[in-house]
């Protein structure tokens, strides 16, 4: 039977460290604020566009270059343009994906207990994942569980803070 | 990296994967998934196991996205410096 066995960090302690990063990040995005227009849609927007950022940041470096998708992470944070320009800098990042077009000869396809695992949903996976596109498939499989993992406490912290200002 | 094709298997600097480490890793996958937690079964194939994954981050990266444009709005109202000790207590119990 297949026993599944506990993480080997400890959610807590890497739920307090994203959360006190994620928590100065938000008070620094507060205090810039320009009172007389903090609730104008642009403004919004741009606090939108900086906790996101601050999300992903402080997730990353709360795991640091323990894992490829936290190195890959950092390093795309790293290089993006101060302010706007998100979008563009993932696409200079992705640039590989061109070559990834011939998937029979990039992609492994193997056969597992339960079936095949097909190259399509694995390079579905790399492009999910930061820093897949590099990984073979053990890695990428066991990134991703890890990746998960600091997602949901992400979403978790995230949402007790949203429930706290909530009027 | 094909198992089933052990004898023409030419990349030396790539290590093969056994389907016993890729059986490990996807049931690792299956059960962070609760779509998968709930089927209750360890018969689910690996390429379902890998879809639903792609289909479970993507669902997280939302909620952050929603979580985050929730906060910016909550933000326009709100001065943090005084109330932060309390949410990190909250947080952490």
């Amino acid at each position: 039977m297949n026993k599944y066995n506990p993480p080997r960090m400890n959610p807590s302690s890497l739920r307090s460290r994203f959360a006190t990063r994620f928590l100065r990040s938000l008070s620094e995005i507060n205090a810039q604020k320009p009172t007389a227009s903090s609730s104008s849609p642009t403004e919004i927007f741009r606090r939108y566009r900086r906790i996101k950022v601050a999300a992903d940041k402080s997730m990353a470096y709360s795991v640091r270059s323990r894992r490829t998708w936290s190195r890959a992470m950092l390093w795309k944070l790293r290089t993006r343009p101060c302010g706007r320009r998100s979008v563009k800098t993932s696409t200079i990042v992705r640039k590989t994906r061109h070559e990834k077009q011939n998937k029979n000869t990039t992609t492994a396809t193997t056969t597992g207990e339960d079936g095949v695992v097909s190259g399509v949903e694995a390079d579905e996976l790399r492009e999910l994942v930061p820093g897949g596109e590099a990984m073979d498939l053990y890695n990428l499989l066991d990134e991703t569980a890890h990746y998960i993992k600091c997602l949901t406490t992400q979403v978790q912290v995230m949402k007790k803070i949203a429930d706290f200002y909530s009027p | 990296m094909s198992s089933s094709r052990r004898s023409r298997s030419r990349q030396s600097g790539v290590p093969r994967i056994t389907d016993d480490q890729l059986a490990h890793l996807v049931s690792k996958l299956q059960h962070l998934i609760p779509e998968l937690r709930r089927s209750r079964s360890d018969k689910v194939a690996a390429s379902k196991v890998l879809q639903e994954t792609c289909d479970y981050i993507r669902s997280l990266r939302r909620e952050v996205d929603d979580l985050s444009d929730r906060l910016s709005e909550l933000l326009a109202s709100t001065d943090m410096d005084s109330e932060q000790a309390a949410i990190m207590r909250s947080l952490l119990m």
